[in-house]
């Protein structure tokens, strides 16, 4: 039976001959997204900055965005951005804060629907004071770094300490160049950009530990194999189920991207470019910042390993 | 890992047939669930942003609450003073705090003793003969935990008054209250319904001046308030601080026309109210009186006659406003204003298009990963998609039992984890296809290859349970949904992966006795 293969059977790439190359693009993409988010910033949604969102369909053909414009300029409420969303019909509507206390948020909202009037539905409202906007923030950042520290602290329990570090820096290296992504595209950054990068940040520890694993077991196996050896065989041997994970949860993200309408789309997305980059950086950063350290190779770890290896006695 | 007892078999049996029961409801049309008597589950509970619905997050604005309760210690302060003949000077409310002079010595002890009488929770604080009296910490937290509480009851009656919406109203922190309101058409009612602390009172007009000349003198004579009118245009009154009638005494309220059917709102006072309304009114038949609603006069009819347990308010009103505020007046005054802090809405049309979305994005992904499994592994394949699929129901199953909210980035969760599901498989098949390449038998191999995978398996589940975790503990409303369905993806993924698969594939195994495999 004809069977679909990404990667053959038995590749033999030299990753170690690659990682060189790869941790000097990796250092750049790095440096390179705290440069962009240095100059440019995030361009944060309401959820932080607070604000007001409002989503609105017309009920009369396309939604005349310019028409839309004047109308809200006039109401004087600062900065203005309106966007086609998802549809023609459909538009998203982001005014700044306002000055002054929340009163004046609400009156705000109240002020621009009432001039969208009848031949606009108003589908969704948002608004974010100041005070909420400050805790969500801190709540975001404090989500990252607890998960970050647990599983650098559950890697460092199941694993050497090397590996821990090794994994610690391939995930930092997804999240930076994640939100240096987002200072380049000026995407939102909202809660559900946080979201995406906790999910992104798991999966790609995921991916990691799948290579460590097979990292470690081959360091008990093979004992006369060089290091440099042991961690491409390793890689060569992942690299099949690597590559097929992958590509199951790009399709399935696909799916959402295409289908999910237009408030899931970026959150997708932003997971699509997670899921390549956590790849990536298991492969090339976690293995190749392995490859640095002088890894042990005794046995005195061996009752609390793995239960694979009970039957690898041959 | 081949051996599969008769009681394991029954047990991943019984669990699957757990899941469909769980599941099924939500296959039925809407409105029948729970009516048919033979399923235990209920349908799955969608958030506010799939169904629809308003969601605030309100600060009880506790300043006000508490320079009223400072108010009227001053005002305790002064008649105490005043019968006890106790000479004073500059009694005000500032900083928090009361503060007021005694003029004689003398007076000092029985100053004291007042200020000792004034009851709990309070904090006197003296410079010679100047006092300072102020809520102390056990006194602010209990004003703040009867505020909170007796603001979330009348926030109950104001948006269900039938008791039949199903919100959620919850306290928040110390001065905070969320309120979760599915099924809202417009959510600016909502917001118009709490906007105001709808605090009533009747106080009579002093007709000595007139608001403009109060204002032009800038001076009020003492027990009496300038008050503004309803709108930007209307007069002010000066009236009396000595209230008539206040809202606690209202009886009920409802919208209706005035003689000159003019929009307006019918009242009835309860006994007390009627009692001292009557009174009043038979003594000062002529005057007018004002009707001040949240510290503004809505209008100041002049007393006829002796009214007794009802009457009328009209002001300047549309009929919606009179519907809107006999439902205030009924639910009685806010003890303290409400901050809007958050508010998310969602209109029922967004909502049930997002599940439509949602909906099609999560069977077309099953398709595609259906059918890339079939391809790359051939028959185990088949076998992961059927427990793919048993993956599915568990991960509704379970969202039903445990009543967890789905939300929209919830459904992206059950897409998400549909991808990464088949990783247990994938991990599995692709160590039985090494273990066949190094010559094992077959049995050997899939032996082989489970023992191998299975820590693996573990260790990158809990890792992607952790970052789970973490958006669980620190994310708000749809994150949290997001992160449950993830968690429970997380685990019924393991399960049939580890289970389901394996069991089929044992299955497969003793039925055919392979001697080769292809995969």
């Amino acid at each position: 039976m004809m069977r679909l293969k990404l990667v053959p059977s038995d590749t033999s790439i030299d990753f170690m001959k690659l990682h060189p190359a790869a941790l000097v693009f990796s250092a750049l993409l790095v440096l390179a997204s705290i440069g962009i988010f240095l100059v440019s910033g995030l361009n944060l949604g309401i959820d932080f900055k607070g604000g007001i969102l409002i989503e609105a369909r017309s009920n009369a053909g396309p939604a005349n965005v310019s028409g839309l414009r004047g109308g809200l300029e006039q109401l004087d409420l600062g900065d203005i951005n309106l966007q086609e969303f998802g549809t023609e019909t459909d538009i998203l509507i982001r005014v700044q804060r306002q000055e002054g206390d929340e009163k004046a948020q609400i009156a705000a909202i109240q002020a621009i629907t009432q001039s969208l009037g009848s031949d606009y539905e108003v589908r969704r409202t948002e608004f974010v004071g100041p005070t909420v906007g400050a805790e969500l923030a801190e709540k975001g950042m404090l989500a990252v770094g607890c998960a970050l520290l647990a599983i650098m602290l559950y890697i460092w329990f199941r694993f050497e300490w090397q590996f821990s570090i090794a994994a610690i820096l391939a995930l930092s290296h997804d999240v930076v160049s994640t939100i240096g992504l987002f200072s380049l595209t000026s995407f939102e950054f909202n809660l559900a950009t946080v979201a995406a990068i906790l999910t992104i940040a798991g999966y790609s520890i995921n991916d990691t530990v799948v290579v460590f694993d097979r990292v470690r077991e081959n360091l008990r196996r093979y004992k006369s194999y060089e290091q440099r050896d042991i961690l491409n065989k390793s890689l060569n041997e992942t690299l099949s189920r690597t590559v097929m994970t992958s590509v199951t949860t790009l399709l399935a993200l696909l799916a959402i991207v295409i289908f999910g309408g237009a408030v899931l789309r970026d959150f997708a997305l932003a997971m699509m470019w997670g899921v390549i980059i956590g790849t990536y950086s298991s492969v090339f950063v976690a293995v190749g910042m392995l490859a640095k350290f002088d890894l042990k190779r005794t046995e005195e770890d061996e009752e609390d390993g793995a239960v694979g290896d009970q039957g690898s006695t041959s | 890992m081949l051996q599969f007892e008769s009681w394991k078999k029954l047990l991943v049996l019984f669990v699957v047939a757990l899941g469909i029961v769980y599941a099924l409801p939500n296959l039925l049309p809407s409105g029948e669930e729970g009516d048919s008597g033979l399923l235990p589950g209920q349908k799955i509970n969608l958030g506010l942003d799939l169904q629809g619905g308003s969601h605030l997050l309100m600060l009880v604005d506790m300043e006000v609450v508490e320079t009223e309760r400072l108010n009227s210690l001053g005002e305790t302060i002064r008649q105490e003073f005043r019968t006890e003949k106790i000479r004073f000077s500059d009694l005000k409310v500032e900083n928090r705090s009361v503060s007021v002079s005694v003029r004689k010595a003398d007076d000092v002890g029985a100053a004291e003793q007042i200020f000792d009488e004034l009851g709990r929770g309070l904090i006197t604080t003296n410079d010679s003969q100047s006092y300072q009296i102020s809520l102390d910490e056990a006194g602010l937290i209990e004003l703040r935990n009867q505020t909170v509480e007796q603001s979330m009851e009348i926030i109950r009656r104001r948006i269900d008054p039938d008791g039949t919406k199903e919100p959620i109203i919850q306290r928040q922190g110390k001065d905070r209250v969320l309120v979760q309101l599915p099924g809202v058409d417009d959510p600016e009612t909502i917001k118009r319904l709490l906007g105001r602390t709808a605090k009533l009172t009747f106080q009579l007009v002093d007709t000595s001046l007139t608001g403009a000349e109060a204002i032009t003198s800038g001076r009020v004579p003492p027990g009496r308030v300038l008050l503004p009118g309803d709108d930007e245009n209307s007069q002010s009154y000066v009236v009396e601080k000595r209230v008539m009638v206040s809202g606690e005494m209202l009886d009920g309220a409802t919208a209706s026309f005035d003689q000159n059917n003019r929009p307006s709102v019918s009242f009835t006072l309860n006994s007390t109210g009627a009692k001292k309304f009557g009174r009043v009114t038979g003594s000062n038949i002529g005057r007018p009186f004002a009707i001040v609603l949240d510290g503004k006069v809505v209008s100041a009819p002049t007393i006829q006659s002796q009214i007794f347990g009802s009457g009328q308010i009209t002001g300047q009103f549309s009929v919606a406003e009179t519907n809107e505020l006999a439902l205030i007046l009924r639910a009685g005054a806010l003890p303290a204003p409400l901050i809007v802090l958050e508010e998310r809405s969602v209109g029922p049309g967004l909502g049930a298009d997002s599940v439509v979305a949602g909906k099609i994005a999560a069977a077309v992904g099953l398709v595609l990963v259906i059918f890339y499994m079939l391809l790359s592994y051939g028959l185990f394949g088949a076998l992961a998609d059927v427990a793919l699929m048993v993956n599915i129901i568990l991960i509704l199953a379970a969202l039903s039992a445990l009543q967890a909210t789905l939300t929209l980035p919830g459904i992206a969760g059950i897409v998400l984890t549909m991808g990464m599901a088949v990783d247990a498989n994938v991990l599995v098949f692709e160590r039985i296809r090494e273990e066949l390449r190094r010559g094992r038998s077959v049995m050997a191999a899939i032996d082989g290859g489970y023992q191998r995978a299975i820590s693996t398996i573990v260790d990158s589940n809990l890792t992607t349970l952790f970052a789970a975790l973490f958006l669980y503990l620190f994310g708000s409303g749809p994150i949290k949904g997001f992160a449950v369905t993830l968690a429970i993806g997380i685990l019924t993924s393991l399960f049939t992966a580890v289970m389901v698969t394996r069991l089929l594939i044992v299955i497969w195994l003793e039925r055919k006795r392979p001697r080769t495999l292809e995969l």
